[in-house]
């Protein structure tokens, strides 16, 4: 009984120790003067490789997953004789709820689980501690631009998700399905706000960059330097960030769209 | 360390970030960058019964979208609810003695305010309020009249 209690607090010690040492590689990554002798450089780096590269992913997904929701929202509307609405029922879902939360998914799976491994290996190899032996700190050279990068990417990416899933529904609805073109745009523009719906969907979209980067970083950055390590911190990765992104978009939900 | 087309491309990048959010803007939430629809005046109106009226609702004269309700409350000294609505500057032919009614689009559709405008020398300015009011249609109001009328008869 008592080995049960002491097993209990210290997995929650060391929850608790794993929530301060993220945090700490956070602050410390996050803010400080820029490196002014790599310039730009660095970040503009990650930006291509999280930001450009988990472009096709995002569009085709986006295109896909905006043509699903047409054709089934409009064989439920159709039935009602209100396929008028299937503009506004696919803008809505895609920019309150599927494009942030989807990209988000995609984003960890593409870009998070890439910087997790990429960071370990470095762990592994002592990349790391060679850089501090020389006086660099690791966390400004390496982990700030990543964060940053992603942290930029993920908004972008939404958006881009969201512009390409509304054009693969207006092919589907409007183009085969024969939704009438007017009716579909004018009733999407009378029932979006750009406050309510547009801004809203962007700051869930942050703040999935901003959470999915820090588990993406801190989970490679804390990774144990083996190779069985560096693959359960990608799996942690994946895994916690993809709970974690769920789990906020209910709260934001919660508070942005829940009881007036 | 990273070459030109790799700036290119992050340029191109973020370029397509805002053509996304300007898309979603113009295109789908129909974000209108004309001033003169924002610039707008504030009238209220009173009425025994809003059933079913929300902010954000339409506010119409004609049929024609004015402006929109942005708040309703109720007033505690008369017990009346308090609809306050904000109307485009360049509708100013609204008169003091407007009636305001609330009426329903199509049979459950969303329910909108429609202003049908008088004939009175003065119009209404900021802050004026229209006390000429018809109040919402309750369909169970209806039914239970009905209900009670053809019970009497019998």
């Amino acid at each position: 009984m008592l080995d049960h209690v002491q097993r209990f607090g210290h997995q929650g010690l060391s929850v608790l120790t794993g929530f301060g040492r993220a945090g700490i590689v956070l602050w410390q990554s996050m803010w400080g003067a820029p490196d002014w002798r790599a310039g730009p450089g660095l970040l503009i780096r990650q930006l291509y490789f999280i930001g450009v590269y988990s472009l096709v992913i995002i569009v085709v997904s986006g295109v896909l997953i905006g043509m699903v929701l047409a054709l089934q929202g409009y064989t439920v509307l159709v039935r009602f004789g209100a396929e008028s609405a299937l503009g506004q029922f696919v803008s809505l879902t895609l920019l309150r709820e599927l494009g942030p939360v989807v990209a988000a998914l995609l984003f960890v799976g593409r870009a998070g689980s890439a910087v997790t491994a990429e960071i370990g290996l470095m762990k592994a190899t002592d990349q790391l501690a060679a850089m501090e032996m020389i006086g660099v700190d690791p966390l400004k050279r390496v982990v700030r631009p990543r964060l940053w990068a992603g942290i930029i990417s993920m908004p972008i990416l939404a958006q881009i998700f969201n512009m390409v899933a509304i054009l693969g529904a207006v092919v589907v609805g409007v183009n085969w399905l024969g939704v009438d073109a007017g009716s579909f745009w004018a009733n999407m523009q009378n029932t979006v706000e750009f406050r309510e719906d547009v801004l809203n969907g962007s700051i869930k979209a942050f703040s999935f960059g901003v959470v999915v980067t820090w588990i993406a970083i801190f989970q490679g950055y804390d990774a144990i330097p083996t190779s069985e390590g560096i693959s359960a911190a990608t799996t942690r990765t994946v895994v916690h960030s993809s709970l974690a992104v769920l789990a906020m978009d209910f709260l934001l939900t919660a508070v942005m769209f829940g009881v007036d | 360390m990273y070459s030109r087309s790799m700036e290119i491309l992050v340029g191109a990048f973020m370029l397509l970030g805002i053509a996304a959010l300007a898309f979603l803007a113009i295109q789908v939430s129909g974000l209108s960058l004309n001033p003169s629809n924002r610039d707008t005046y504030q009238i209220s109106a009173t009425f025994t019964n809003v059933a079913g009226l929300t902010t954000r609702a339409k506010v119409s004269i004609a049929g024609v979208t004015v402006g929109q309700v942005t708040a309703i409350h109720l007033d505690p000294m008369s017990v009346r609810a308090v609809v306050d609505m904000s109307i485009q500057k360049q509708v100013d032919y609204l008169t003091t003695d407007s009636i305001a009614a609330i009426k329903t689009a199509g049979v459950l559709g969303d329910q909108y305010v429609s202003i049908s405008v008088g004939g009175a020398p003065e119009m209404l300015q900021n802050g004026d309020v229209i006390t000429d009011t018809q109040s919402a249609l309750v369909l169970e109001d209806l039914v239970g009249k009905i209900i009670t009328t053809l019970g009497t008869n019998n």
